[in-house]
């Protein structure tokens, strides 16, 4: 494994219920970039997230995070190895039945004999980074989307990770919380001096920040490179991806029997 | 053929469950550590789950405890033997109704609110965001709530009692004119602390397990969807209850014959 890489993966391959998720894919995450997983929704990118995270177990094939296999470590050593991971989820997952503040400061009192007073000190530090410091004493039912995924990325940031993995990181954000979640993004990565794996469906506000892509399609890497390279990509669905067109590979229509065949058959019903 | 087919498929899976859950138990026992080393996680359950149901166990125990008055009253005055009205409600409250009845309740009030709790903790990816945090969710989130409904419900199931004892004095005593100094001292001399009142005890802590181990593994195990949880929560009423009347009835067949 190169010394530059903080993740490598090499012909995995995931299979759910019989049904392949993942085909074949090679991926390098290298030291302190932001690398970002896109796709159409259901091409296996959280899945992805999860086989380096250890949530899941590769078919065939291996993950390897600083050096280890995830999948070949046991209980204490998967923790051990996710202290040093951070994620931040979807939908922000915050613990609903604890305030902002006891949200970030989870993880130091779970992991750390660290006195209240630090652990205030850095809960607020942590805020501060975000911009939401004034906000600590709130419920998440209090904060608006964006204000959760940015509570959400204080916390996962908690422990300073050395990988930080986003799963759908801009899905339902409004614009200005979109151009400052995905500023933080690229901040926090490299002052961290982390390396950063950005799931996500929004070309737009992801290629301005990301210095690699992967594309995925069907469980498959379709195309990699740049964000310059992916703009001027002629892969047909990197195309329709990047432009944003309705129809190209990825078909408008959902598969079905042929539209006259159909109408025929529901005549003849019909009487 | 195909309904055998179905019929065996469905027993199989109900197996596969029941070993599923039986597996899901001995994890919650493997991982009580931080339950018993961090007492405030369980602390803080024992509150959402006992003390917030006090208000229906007690008001229940108390209108449970009036009937019982009310209706001993009139089948002892068959009998002539009104005095032992005491005897009468205490015995079928501590031996039978207060663990059962408050069990119930408690699987309606706190089972359901458990299992709804961990239910959603999984669909909006807060159990998964744990594990991503080192956390095992066993550990921190189904252990504490499991022992603390395993506290809880001895504690209801005497208050419940307690309560309604009161309630048949009320009634008894107060309303319909049965000596007091009978109704004491009888209840006094005829309830045994190891028959009656340990025994009532086992089965509220038994149906403690039962209700607790069911809301926590059907909200572990929920579908992560509205409709999953919400299916989850059915669930637990309804096979919590059923399960606490089996064992009601298995625990008195060895408790109670002979004597």
């Amino acid at each position: 494994m190169s010394q530059e890489s903080l993740v490598e993966i090499r012909d995995l391959n995931f299979t759910y219920d019989s049904r392949p998720v993942l085909t074949g894919i090679n991926m390098t995450i290298p030291r302190g970039k932001v690398v970002a997983v896109m796709g159409i929704s259901g091409c296996g990118k959280t899945t992805t997230l999860r086989l380096i995270g250890g949530q899941l177990k590769p078919t065939s094939g291996t993950v390897r995070v600083g050096g280890q296999v995830v999948h070949e470590l046991d209980a204490d050593g998967l923790y051990a190895l996710r202290r040093r991971m951070g994620m931040l989820f979807q939908f922000g997952a915050l613990f609903t039945d604890m305030s902002v503040y006891d949200n970030i400061a989870f993880q130091m009192r779970e992991h750390t004999d660290l006195p209240e007073a630090l652990i205030h000190d850095l809960v607020l530090m942590k805020l501060h980074a975000v911009g939401l410091r004034g906000a600590h004493r709130l419920m998440p039912a209090e904060l608006s989307g964006g204000m959760a995924r940015r509570v959400a990325l204080a916390r996962a940031i908690a422990l300073d990770p050395m990988l930080m993995m986003y799963d759908e990181p801009f899905a339902g954000l409004d614009p200005i919380s979109l151009a400052i979640v995905g500023e933080l993004i690229r901040k926090l990565n490299d002052a961290l001096g982390a390396s950063s794996i950005v799931v996500t469906h929004d070309v737009q506000e992801s290629l301005k920040i990301v210095d690699y892509v992967y594309f995925v399609s069907e469980g498959k890497i379709v195309a990699e490179g740049t964000a310059e390279d992916m703009k001027n990509s002629k892969v047909p669905y990197v195309h329709q991806f990047v432009w944003g067109e309705s129809d190209g590979p990825v078909p408008f229509q959902y598969p079905s029997r042929p539209y006259g065949e159909e109408l025929m058959q529901s005549g003849a019903h019909g009487g | 053929m195909r309904a055998l087919r179905d019929l065996g498929q469905r027993v199989t899976a109900r197996i596969w469950r029941l070993g599923y859950a039986s597996r899901f138990f001995l994890a919650i026992l493997m991982y009580s550590g931080t339950s018993l080393r961090r007492l405030h996680l369980t602390i803080r359950e024992i509150y959402f789950t006992g003390v917030l149901s006090l208000i229906i166990i007690l008001v229940s125990g108390l209108f449970v405890g009036m009937v019982l008055g009310l209706q001993g009253y009139d089948t002892l005055a068959r009998y002539g033997s009104t005095e032992a009205l005491g005897v009468l409600v205490s015995l079928s409250l501590v031996r039978e109704l207060g663990p059962v009845v408050a069990a119930l309740l408690f699987a309606s009030r706190a089972g359901s609110a458990i299992t709804a709790e961990i239910g959603m903790m999984k669909a909006t990816e807060q159990l998964s965001a744990m594990e991503m945090m080192a956390v095992d969710p066993i550990s921190r989130v189904v252990a504490p709530r499991f022992w603390g409904g395993v506290i809880s419900m001895p504690l209801l199931a005497a208050l419940f009692s307690a309560m309604g004892i009161f309630g048949g004095y009320l009634v008894g005593v107060q309303l319909i004119g049965v000596d007091e100094g009978s109704f004491w001292s009888q209840m006094q001399a005829s309830v045994d602390f190891r028959e009656d009142i340990l025994n009532g005890v086992i089965k509220s802590f038994v149906f403690g397990i039962i209700v607790s181990w069911v809301a926590v593994f059907e909200g572990y195990d929920a579908e992560p969807t509205a409709e999953g949880v919400s299916g989850a929560t059915t669930r637990t009423v309804v096979t919590s209850s059923l399960a606490i009347l089996a064992a009601d009835f298995i625990l008195t067949a060895f408790m109670f014959t002979g004597t």
